[in-house]
């Protein structure tokens, strides 16, 4: 998955500083992403039972997203499914950020032979196709969800890592920090004093704009069979069974949960670019 | 110091870094397949688990050094390694090295003419947005870059299967080629018709990322003063477009493109499971799920191999487009 360099704002909008129609996008994200769960336990178990009378229906008022072979409705299917891609992303990001900003705190503290530790780690990750790494996590872990979710929440710091450690090194050596440094300022006073306060931010953005890609790598895994437990709705399960029906034209089991997959991706972008207008202080306004 | 002696010992470097990369995925590979609870012999036997005493099960697994301890089997292991011996696959009954060989022959045509056609269809669509920043080609291709770069790859190439496969029924379904005829049997058109919608999955998803970075590039271009002085000399937009545009977005495009190896494997590995193409990815995922432990690392290493020597390129040509980065210990500027 790419690192973009255009934002969906800036299709809408191509004018540079127009903060409100981001912010706007980013606050509507938020509640769909909000609304995901409460949606996910006010429904409960309502459409999750099999009706067999109405299985395999197409898509219909009374079942927006149609009906699986079970007659399970696949929308209430598809709520749940995006809760757990919601959880997993959830602690993908946290753990994933806090990996990488563990690791670059020693990348600058260890001296040479710490950053190079670091920076090795980081290229060994990146050297290996994702997607690989990712199989060996789960193998290494025996299958199942929770094998699917440490893989997610343990392989996705590298890109952040290597952001915050070139972020670390120029503040390190910003004229301002050499200068606090002449007037006898502790290593302690000028972390706490100049460089959290200018990585606070950076963490914050690349932990909403690592949810896209953990989410899709949990659908992938899933997908390819990976943490298969059919009981637990998941995004990549349903995917993986409507190719067993698609060959006889049930499109709505195969389209709807895909697209719905891809609105999760597209709000958690908006509100990572919503906070990063926010917190960028060269656009800043009172 | 000598340009010449930069260029040799900034190659050495990063020939050193690629050794050490290797050994270190070596190493972690190792030891999560060793960490794995599923047991190797099970794996081996399968449903004839059951038709097995303990002896044989201990003859087998002091027949693959599976009795020593985990230091004594990867040295070992990279003692055959350094042979040539990759071992044997038990879900393919083959050596390693011939299921990868052939594995890689069948998903070669897939991914490298995706991987060039995604260059070249991105690279010319991030031209004419970037030649244009703001109008109306520029905001539909950005839409399009934007929305393919968040979806689903696998889900695309289910999308493209339902409509051209089962509603329009112009490609096949699946596999690498018909079902139930012998291999000298099938023509190159039946190769080429079951390898279409993979390879258009792949290349249209690939399309995005060079499309932006392009693209980025392109509009800055556009506004630099040599385009300005062009401009006051009467040239056109297309004039400009290819004659300072596209000489300068090319490099950064290419690096682009190699440095994104390991992402269009990803990609691949997803296509060839919903198209069931027989290439070196669905290996990945059978050795993965069924526990093929020989197959798995051996494929881990010949694909970091494969991404780490894209890298490098990568790495190289930043160095070739700004001279900035020959100086001071190269890092590496970007991955997408």
């Amino acid at each position: 998955m790419a690192e973009l360099s255009g934002t969906i704002d800036d299709v809408l909008q191509p004018r540079f500083g127009n903060r409100a129609l981001t912010l706007v996008v980013a606050a509507a994200a938020f509640l769909v992403i909000l609304a995901l769960p409460i949606a996910a336990s006010v429904l409960g178990e309502t459409g999750m039972r099999g009706d067999f009378a109405n299985r395999l229906q197409a898509p219909t008022f009374a079942h927006w997203f149609g009906t699986d072979a079970m007659g399970q409705d696949m929308l209430a299917r598809t709520i749940h499914g995006l809760t757990t891609s919601l959880w997993v992303g959830l602690a993908a990001s946290l753990i994933s950020a806090f990996v990488a900003t563990v690791l670059a705190m020693l990348a600058a503290a260890g001296g040479r032979v710490g950053d190079t530790i670091v920076s090795v780690l980081i290229d060994a990750t990146m050297g290996l196709p994702h997607i690989v790494l990712l199989i060996l996590i789960c193998f290494a872990l025996g299958g199942g969800p929770h094998a699917v979710m440490l893989a997610v929440a343990l392989t996705h710091w590298p890109r952040l890592a290597r952001i915050l450690r070139a972020e670390m090194l120029q503040v390190r050596n910003a004229d301002y920090v050499i200068a606090a440094r002449h007037f006898g300022r502790s290593a302690w006073q000028i972390a706490y004093g100049h460089v959290i306060p200018h990585l606070l931010p950076q963490i914050l953005v690349g932990t909403v704009l690592m949810f896209p890609h953990a989410i899709l790598h949990e659908a992938s895994l899933t997908f390819l069979g990976f943490g298969l437990e059919p009981s637990r709705p998941a995004i990549g399960l349903l995917l993986a069974d409507s190719m067993r029906y698609l060959t006889a034209g049930q499109w709505w089991l195969g389209l709807f949960p895909g697209l719905s997959l891809l609105a999760l991706v597209l709000c958690f972008d908006a509100l990572g670019n919503g906070l990063r207008t926010i917190l960028d202080p060269r656009g800043a306004q009172l | 110091m000598d340009l010449r002696v930069g260029a040799v010992s900034r190659l050495a470097g990063r020939t050193l870094r690629l050794i050490v990369v290797l050994a270190v995925v070596a190493v972690v590979a190792f030891a999560l397949a060793k960490l794995s609870p599923i047991d190797p012999v099970d794996a081996y036997l399968g449903a004839d688990i059951a038709r097995v005493g303990p002896e044989q099960r201990a003859l087998i697994a002091e027949r693959w050094g599976l009795d020593q301890p985990p230091s004594v089997q990867f040295f070992s292991w990279l003692q055959s390694l350094a042979q040539g011996e990759l071992g044997y696959s038990m879900i393919y009954n083959a050596p390693v090295a011939e299921v990868i060989a052939e594995r890689f022959w069948i998903s070669l045509p897939l991914v490298g003419t995706a991987w060039l056609l995604s260059g070249i269809f991105g690279f010319v669509l991030g031209l004419a947005a970037g030649a244009n920043a703001g109008g109306w080609a520029d905001r539909v291709i950005r839409l399009y870059a934007y929305v393919l770069a968040s979806a689903p790859s696998f889900w695309v190439a289910i999308v493209l299967l339902m409509v051209f496969a089962v509603g329009l029924g112009w490609a096949p379904v699946c596999c690498a080629g018909p079902i139930g005829v012998v291999p000298e049997a099938v023509t190159i058109w039946d190769r080429l018709s079951h390898l279409a919608l993979p390879l258009i999955t792949l290349s249209i998803l690939g399309i995005s990322q060079i499309a932006l970075h392009t693209r980025a590039k392109m509009a800055e271009i556009m506004q630099s003063d040599a385009v300005l002085y062009a401009r006051a000399q009467g040239a056109g937009t297309l004039d400009i477009a290819w004659r300072h545009g596209a000489r300068n977005a090319a490099l950064p495009a290419v690096t682009v493109l190699f440095a994104s190896l390991g992402e269009l494997f990803g990609g691949s590995v997803l296509a060839e499971q919903v198209f069931a193409y027989p290439g070196l990815g669905r290996a990945v995922v059978e050795a993965g799920l069924r526990g093929d432990v020989p197959l798995l690392l051996a494929a881990t290493l010949v694909l970091t191999l494969f991404v780490c020597i894209g890298n490098m390129i990568a790495d190289s040509l930043y160095a070739i487009v700004d001279p900035r980065l020959r100086r001071p210990r190269p890092s590496r500027v970007g991955h997408g």
